[in-house]
């Protein structure tokens, strides 16, 4: 299944990027593309928005965190909208959960 | 097909050792686990993450001892569990020798963007076994139940329907 982005910067700070599909070793390269993108365009606030991923993996994980240590070093955030029992599950394993600011909607993520 | 201890041989899929291919290859494991096993959606989920992770480690491996040889994935089936194996060509690893991840809130946890694989599979399968030589590693994960005793679900809707 293809792997789709979407990014918003119409509500400053932040950015959104909108992630649909499977985030595996195939796709993430992609994400960490778009994520370096935005830093580099200078963005600090990211939301990755994931509700409508499917899958995720390890890599796709990979490619999160390193995402937020580079926002981090650069005194911005990466945070996640994420709902999915699946997709938390993971983060839930790896002792992610307490490491990225997760929340249910959009909304609540923009309210920092 | 073949029989070991490990149960009788359903499938066994080559594929290059390429990252396109590990969605085929999950695919193929999950929608045998849900079509013969009686495992839980859930369960089927864990079982097609870990595939993945294995595939994952099975291609870097490949790739860190340049070799093109392919992936092999195998399902053996057995009437309490299913086994999927997951083998590649690389030169071999220690099992034991695996670093431990830093709690979550330890600073260090951000420097710990790879080697996730392994313990993810570790708690999402029921067993998990390597052989590893270095021609090679084996990644052996079961997944206990039983083969689906028929559609018990639908016979319920069915009724329900039927009532209504």
């Amino acid at each position: 299944m293809e792997l789709d982005l979407h990014v918003d910067t119409s509500h400053p700070p932040y950015a959104i990027i909108a992630v649909r599909g499977e985030l595996d070793v195939y796709s993430a390269p992609r994400l960490r593309e778009a994520l370096i993108e935005l830093v580099s365009e200078g963005h600090r606030q990211l939301i990755a928005d994931l509700e409508a991923v499917d899958f995720l993996d390890s890599t796709g994980l990979g490619v999160l965190v390193g995402g937020l240590k580079r926002l981090r070093s650069n005194d911005g955030d990466l945070a996640l909208v994420c709902t999915q029992a699946r997709v938390l599950k993971v983060f839930d394993i790896t002792g992610l959960t307490g490491v990225f600011r997760i929340t249910s909607t959009l909304e609540d993520a923009m309210e920092g | 097909m073949a029989s070991t201890a490990a149960g009788t041989m359903s499938v066994e899929l080559s594929v290059p050792s390429r990252s396109e291919y590990v969605a085929v290859v999950r695919l193929v494991v999950a929608s045998l686990a849900a079509g013969t096993r009686n495992l839980a959606a859930d369960r089927i989920d864990d079982l097609k993450l870990a595939v993945s992770e294995a595939c994952t480690n099975a291609i870097e491996a490949n790739r860190n001892a340049g070799s093109d040889a392919a992936v092999i994935a195998s399902c053996w089936e057995a009437p309490e569990r299913l086994e999927v194996c997951i083998a590649d060509s690389g030169t071999g690893f220690e099992p034991a020798a695996l670093r431990a991840h830093p709690q979550a809130n330890d600073p260090e946890r951000l420097n710990f963007e790879r080697g996730l694989g392994i313990p993810l599979i570790r708690s999402l399968v029921d067993d998990l076994r390597f052989e590893s030589t270095p021609q090679g590693t084996k990644v052996w994960m079961t997944m206990f139940g039983g083969p689906d005793s028929g559609d018990q679900t639908t016979e319920i809707v069915r009724t329900v329907v039927d009532r209504d």
